[in-house]
């Protein structure tokens, strides 16, 4: 993209924040701190290689290999990096199984600490002052507004993200799916479900 | 919050990516650990309600200062660079800092 927004007359005019970014970047990339076509290549991974289907893989699979599971329960940053699942803000992970006994649901509630290698980048809600007030305070009720509502007998633990400790719900296995392999089963974790805030089972 | 929001882009604009990334790779650099970014991040967060991305682009702005990476003078007179540079350029040609 050459230029952002229009200029009135027949010049050019970069918005305020375009402005911002790229005397960053240019000192940066001057400087030597930043190669421009690496940054080009990290975006471009993070827009289309990594995302939500990384987690769903060790959900699967951890849902149809019970030695895998006790793995990813012991350490699950081994065990994830086994599936060739590596790099930053993966380094030190926490799997927490969900059983009908507890239900897990993780927040950020300095900023938005998210495991970018199984998750991809956070969504918009994650990020949100109202999500990451309300999930430590009132977890039910948004459960209940993301459509999930659990039994009064299921307690809710909410996990708050750090720099160091990034978590990966495991969701429970949806119920008649005893036939269904390691792919079909991926297709049923859901990015929200490795959050907390749904339960696996539906495409979306 | 929109729980519906499966669909969104990763990036609404093309700048929210490039903050992104500039973050990421000088952390790749050892320039700052996470957990001094996060802290950053976090105080921006703490202070103003603005589009996540802008906190974002604050954060940095400030980490760098922070760092001795470049001053706070050396980088708003590039901003004003820029700016110069996008109204000396004619209209659907690219911005090139030779031109302010």
């Amino acid at each position: 993209m050459p230029h952002d927004g229009h200029g009135h007359d027949d010049h050019s005019e970069l918005s305020p924040i375009a402005l911002r970014v790229k005397a960053l970047e240019s000192l940066l990339i001057e400087k030597g701190y930043v190669d421009p076509a690496a940054l080009d290549v990290l975006i471009d991974t993070y827009e289309t290689k990594i995302g939500p289907r990384n987690g769903a893989k060790v959900v699967a699979k951890a849902w149809t290999d019970p030695a895998y599971a006790k793995w990813l329960k012991e350490d699950a940053t081994a065990a994830i990096e086994s599936l060739g699942f590596t790099g930053r803000q993966g380094e030190h992970m926490v799997a927490l199984f969900n059983t009908p006994e507890t239900h897990n649901m993780v927040v950020c509630t300095l900023c938005s600490c998210y495991p970018w290698p199984m998750l991809g980048l956070p969504p918009v809600w994650y990020k949100s002052p109202p999500y990451r007030s309300r999930a430590v305070i009132d977890p039910r009720g948004v459960l209940a507004e993301f459509g999930v509502a659990l039994s009064e007998k299921t307690k809710i633990s909410v996990w708050d993200s750090t720099a160091e400790i990034r978590y990966l719900v495991i969701p429970m296995r949806p119920a008649n799916t005893e036939n269904l392999g390691e792919e079909e089963l991926a297709g049923l974790v859901n990015r929200d479900s490795m959050i907390g805030t749904r339960l696996a089972g539906k495409a979306a | 919050m929109n729980p519906l929001d499966l669909k969104d882009p990763v990036f609404n604009e093309p700048w929210e990516a490039q903050a992104f990334a500039m973050v990421v790779k000088l952390h790749e650099r050892g320039c700052f650990s996470w957990s001094e970014w996060a802290e950053f991040l976090g105080a921006e967060i703490k202070t103003s309600e603005v589009p996540y991305y802008e906190h974002w682009l604050a954060a940095l702005e400030k980490i760098v200062e922070a760092k001795s990476i470049m001053s706070h003078n050396e980088r708003l007179n590039r901003v004003e660079a820029w700016d110069r540079a996008a109204h000396a350029t004619p209209h659907g040609r690219p911005i090139e800092l030779s031109r302010s």
